[in-house]
């Protein structure tokens, strides 16, 4: 069977609270049904790794094949639990290792 | 080698200093190299400085546009008789098909917008695209409203872009993708930018070429019109003649 190819994203949320994984994941999750529909979304494989509250990093996973419809399901963001705000891509790698290694010095 | 990000659309006003400053550093520190803040078709050539020098302290090049929506032919004319010496960048918004085809024609107009939501306002089509192609003329599509749209709005949005990004790729009409937007909250990343283009058909090395490559290119080849130097493309002025 051919193996499954993943990417790990960090992410630097951008809003004026704090909201809560789950709100989070339900505005990603948002974004990419109103973009490709509920099947399109469940092809994208993502899944929380990390929630940085404090940093406001996340580090999501998803599917290769759908990266570019994630990433483009990513800038739409534009509210997260009922508050303005913006999610940004600041690294996208195969390992988790290498994600903590680039985007580390981004924040 | 890595490729100078731009935005040629930041809707800030430049008399709201705070905002527009704000605008300047959020887009410095996003990783934009060239940002442009439209200016209004009555402007002053002493409103550019201020704007220049804002950019300069953030790190970023500064280049002036104008955004013009002329009510008939001989408006644009007499705008671009005007103005084309003085900008860097002429923007012609088009709503309505004889302005759309003659700035399409026009060499002297470098950025087509079709900011109307409605298919039968948009006029980019094979006629439009083939004399944008003939003049060089690129088309700019802002992503602000792919961001506050929502539902059958966005559907449609999405549907003509799709249709205008395949006519740009067949006639070769460099596209152009800015952020048109006003509010800090709604700027993105360069690459987050051109993510979004993936919605309406573009390859990545396409979306990437249209926030940085073509808008660059664009650039540079005005600045080099608007030297001193500048004879004709391709001719330039190496040494004057002695006089005696």
């Amino acid at each position: 069977m051919k193996r499954v190819k993943r990417r790990y994203l960090a992410l630097q949320l951008e809003c004026e609270g704090v909201p809560s994984e789950r709100e989070f994941m339900d505005a990603i999750w948002a974004s990419v049904t109103k973009l490709y529909g509920e099947i399109g979304a469940s092809l994208t494989g993502l899944t929380l790794i990390d929630f940085d509250s404090v940093r406001k990093v996340v580090v999501i996973r998803v599917l290769l094949v759908s990266l570019p419809s994630v990433r483009a399901g990513l800038a739409a963001v534009t509210s997260v639990g009922g508050l303005e705000a913006s999610v940004h891509v600041l690294s996208v790698s195969g390992t988790l290792k290498a994600l903590f290694q680039t985007f580390t010095a981004y924040v | 080698m890595n490729r100078r990000c731009v935005d040629l659309h930041l809707r800030a006003n430049p008399q709201d200093l705070q905002v527009t400053q704000r605008l300047i550093e959020r887009a410095a520190c996003f990783g934009y190299h060239t940002i442009s803040i439209p200016l209004s078709a009555q402007f002053e050539d002493n409103q550019i400085a201020p704007l220049r020098d804002a950019c300069r302290q953030a790190g970023l090049d500064f280049v002036s546009r104008v955004d013009f929506k002329p009510r008939n032919q001989e408006d644009l004319m007499r705008f671009l008789r005007k103005n084309r010496r003085r900008l860097e960048i002429i923007c012609i918004v088009c709503d309505d098909k004889e302005i759309a085809r003659q700035a399409a024609k026009d060499r002297r107009v470098d950025l087509l917008s079709f900011p109307s939501l409605d298919y039968h306002k948009r006029f980019f089509d094979r006629a439009e695209a083939e004399l944008a192609s003939a003049s060089l003329a690129a088309l700019e599509v802002d992503v602000k409203q792919l961001l506050v749209l929502e539902g059958p709005p966005r559907v449609r949005l999405l549907s003509n872009l799709r249709r205008e990004a395949a006519l740009a790729r067949e006639f070769h009409v460099p596209l152009v993708v800015s952020s048109g937007v006003s509010e800090a909250r709604l700027m993105r990343m360069p690459r987050d930018l051109a993510s979004l283009c993936y919605l309406f058909g573009l390859n990545e090395t396409e979306a990437i070429d249209a926030v940085s490559t073509n808008p660059t290119a664009l650039i540079q080849r005005n600045r080099e019109k608007l030297e001193s130097k500048f004879v004709a493309p391709g001719i330039t002025l190496i040494k004057g003649a002695d006089t005696h």
